[in-house]
């Protein structure tokens, strides 16, 4: 009869495992990283800045925020629960009225030669503002694009924009294109 | 001759521990998947600002991350109130970000590069002063793809 190998002792393999939970549990987080994501414009060199970029009153849409994370919407004082509608308004110009932006014909897949606006938004801030104020004004700006985005893409492809294909999607890019502009900080009064 | 047995004889066996390694090993794999390992400690209090848009940041090894906010206690008698940037474990002044971008950039695999995507996880108390600052840093360094870190705010 073969001689019987003792077995091992397994007592002590719960402490180890949990040694090793307790190290998993204090070294990692749990919190999915997520954020507004944005692109940065090219750098220029200040001194090859030329200031001849005119772009007509009608096509920019003026978003100041000052220091006291005041807003103030193509001129006057605005609050931040109609940004979104204003800037959809803007962007979609609906009624081509004459003091919004203008469109021009440009062939896109699938829409064919489809009107897209030339408008610009403008977003300035002040040294002092409030990067919470910051963040929540860029949120509704990118808000109102995407839910251009989303109307358009339910009323061509009956589906909402995410789950589009990226032909597609790239499509209703070209028509709403994601044009938030912003100018280097000065002082808003 | 024993006819009676001791009284109280009859104890209860005791429960099994042969499963509880494996109960403890089904935890630790839980939470080996779903969580993350800490990028650096924190040297500055953070208050992510709130929104709606967001997008998820997909490749964790795709991402360098830049903090700004107020220094914790402990270091507030070195560095004052004011808000700092930290780098990685340390603070850091804006000159540094785009050294510490091209060393980010130099660590990555030149393919993955042009994917590469820096994360501002800023205090929604801070000043723009500081970030436009960053950002004009970010931008002289071609580190164009940004992500302005954010909790997810539920809509009323």
């Amino acid at each position: 009869m073969a001689k019987k190998i003792p077995e091992i002792p397994s007592a002590s393999l719960a402490d180890i495992a949990f040694m090793l939970l307790i190290f998993f549990l204090v070294t990692t987080t749990m919190d999915v990283d997520s954020g507004l994501e944005r692109r940065l414009p090219q750098w220029v060199d200040p001194e090859q800045l030329e200031d001849d970029q005119q772009i007509k009153e009608r096509n920019v849409f003026v978003v100041l925020v000052n220091r006291n994370n005041d807003l103030l919407v193509e001129g006057e004082y605005a609050d931040i629960d109609n940004l979104r509608e204003r800037a959809k308004e803007f962007m979609a110009n609906p009624y081509d009225e004459e003091d919004l932006p203008e469109k021009e014909p440009q062939q896109i897949p699938f829409f064919g030669e489809t009107m897209v606006t030339k408008g610009v938004i403008s977003l300035r801030n002040d040294l002092d503002t409030q990067y919470g104020t910051y963040i929540a004004v860029q949120n509704e700006l990118v808000a109102a694009i995407n839910e251009l985005r989303d109307e358009l893409a339910r009323e061509r492809f009956g589906k909402p924009y995410d789950e589009l294909e990226r032909d597609q999607q790239n499509a209703i890019r070209d028509i709403y294109p994601s044009r938030i502009s912003e100018a280097e900080p000065k002082k808003v009064e | 001759m024993s006819k009676f047995r001791k009284s109280g004889g009859k104890e209860l066996p005791p429960i099994s521990t042969a499963s509880l390694p494996d109960i403890v090993f089904m935890l630790l794999f839980f939470f080996m998947v779903s969580t993350t390992m800490r990028e650096v400690t924190y040297k500055v209090d953070i208050t992510l600002p709130q929104a709606t848009e967001l997008s998820k940041l997909e490749k964790k090894s795709l991402v360098s991350y830049i903090y700004v906010g107020e220094p914790k206690p402990q270091f507030q008698n070195k560095f004052g109130v004011a808000p700092r940037i930290q780098l990685n474990d340390q603070f850091a002044t804006v000159g540094d970000i785009q050294d510490y971008v091209i060393a980010e950039r130099e660590a990555r695999d030149e393919a993955e590069r042009p994917q590469m995507i820096t994360s501002l996880k800023v205090d929604e108390n801070t000043k723009m002063g500081i970030v436009s600052d960053i950002k004009q840093e970010l931008r002289k360094s071609a580190a164009l793809h940004i992500n302005y870190s954010s909790r997810q705010r539920i809509e009323r």
